[in-house]
């Protein structure tokens, strides 16, 4: 089998991460909830995941990172926390269903949005975002990379206009934490979204999201706290604000042990290796008959994901012949992002996205590359 | 409960990361002490406190006061 699924989850963890949850899971009490060893261990376990997580992500005060189970829990957690019905929102069509939905969600409540669009290579129309400006626009709600594409968001001009009008920039960092450098504080984003199980390389069911300083997030889920228990009200220091209930403490110190690998090995190595592997595949099968390779590849700034179709053939279908006949994991359909396939003119095809590991290797690449061909030349 | 009262100094925090921020700070700064409970005549409802002797408080206090945290209480217990 080889696996080239990474923008669904990662299935290559760093050794330490198993080691890490494995541990726990005999040790944590429950976080935050007590004073004895156990609950002490897992609270220690929960402030050295956050520590690493606001290094990686350059953040000076980690307790403004609060853990959430998915990205999906951290957008919701954002778009229904800062928005209010009256407030406009800045979108675009590359998004994901978790960021869509939420807002779409939030529409119905009274929240306007507008969308920027896309050329047919995914490309963001970033000189829609003056035009779309209102009195009453709060918000830029943005990904950092298309999952389906690839293509990475160019947040320093996303962030020129959010300062510029005082809009809050949220950032939905599914595909690239752990993989793109990313400096919250300095990069003027003022809500980051991310899971674990991605780029990150730690385990499902854990994610999060970095607040700024200044913004006070209403809780999505109030409830157990382990502090201040007889108010009625949810405590609203961050992170407890945002954590009701019991952490995946277990998860959690797989998380921090991931985010020490990639502090370690650096993002920058991550990112390189990936995207190398992505080149690789893309010059293999781009040039074949009847192969369409989405997204912007005028540039370097992409990430490691290569999607593409064959004329004429759904892409359930190509996926699944990868499966069955050379042990090739990936995925097909419409990835979640339906606005984003309606740009690129690929909703009823869907697309067979290729995604990368740094420990993918050429061989593996070039395995796949000679397998797509031969189903183009088939 | 028979056992003897003693005076200590304790440090109330508004979050658990602040309790373990403190922690932390303690092991690498030598300031002797531990985590317990919250006293329920210092605040009702959970929570973490740093307790340490008034004699270790004295030494540190200065430096103690930096520290993120909510109040400082004298109490026996």
């Amino acid at each position: 089998m080889i696996y080239f699924d990474n923008a669904a989850t990662s299935l290559w963890k760093p050794p330490e991460v198993e080691e890490a949850v494995i541990r726990a899971l005999k040790t944590a009490g429950n976080a935050g909830r007590g004073a004895h060893e156990p609950t002490l261990l897992a609270s220690r376990i929960v402030y050295d995941a956050r520590a690493k997580l606001a290094e990686l992500f350059g953040v000076g005060n980690p307790s403004r990172i609060a853990f959430t189970c998915n990205a999906t829990e951290a957008l919701n957690t954002a778009i229904s926390g800062i928005l209010r019905p009256g407030d406009h929102v800045i979108t675009s069509v590359c998004e994901h269903n978790s960021v869509l939905r939420p807002l779409y969600r939030m529409e119905k409540q009274g929240v306007e949005l507008s969308f920027l669009e896309a050329d047919e290579k995914g490309r963001i129309r970033y000189e829609m975002l003056e035009p779309l400006l209102q009195k009453n626009t709060r918000a830029v709600v943005i990904t950092h990379v298309s999952n389906l594409t690839g293509n990475v968001t160019d947040l320093e001009r996303v962030a020129v206009f959010t300062k510029a009008h005082g809009l809050w920039l949220v950032v939905d960092a599914s595909q690239s934490a752990g993989v793109l450098p990313i400096r919250a504080e300095q990069a003027g984003i003022d809500v980051l979204c991310f899971t674990g199980h991605k780029g990150l390389l730690g385990p499902q069911g854990t994610g999060g999201l970095y607040v700024r300083e200044g913004i006070n997030a209403a809780p999505w889920k109030v409830g157990g706290s382990g502090i201040q228990s007889y108010s009625r009200e949810h405590p609203a220091d961050m992170p407890a604000a945002l954590e009701a209930g019991t952490l995946n403490v277990h998860g959690i110190a797989g998380l921090g042990a991931s985010a020490a690998y990639l502090l370690r090995i650096g993002t920058d190595n991550v990112w390189k290796q990936e995207k190398e592997l992505a080149y690789r595949f893309a010059k293999g099968v781009r040039e074949l008959p009847g192969v369409t390779v989405y997204g912007d590849w005028s540039g370097e700034n992409r990430v490691g994901i290569v999607s593409f179709n064959l004329e004429g053939e759904d892409s359930g279908r190509i996926s699944d012949l990868l499966w069955e006949d050379y042990g090739i994991c990936v995925r097909a359909g419409a990835h979640c992002a339906p606005l984003m396939h309606r740009a690129l003119g690929t909703e009823k095809q869907g697309a067979v996205r290729f995604s990368f590991s740094h420990k993918n290797t050429v061989e593996e690449v070039d395995f796949a590359v000679r397998a797509v061909r031969e189903l183009a030349l088939g | 409960m028979r056992r003897e009262k003693k005076p200590y100094v304790v440090m109330t925090f508004h979050t658990t990361e602040e309790a373990i921020a403190m922690e932390t700070y303690g092991q690498k700064q030598g300031v002797k002490g531990r985590l317990i409970p919250v006293p329920g005549e210092i605040s009702a409802g959970c929570g973490l406190c740093w307790r340490m002797e008034p004699e270790t408080f004295g030494l540190f206090e200065e430096r103690l006061k930096q520290v993120p945290h909510e109040t400082i209480v004298e109490i026996r217990m």
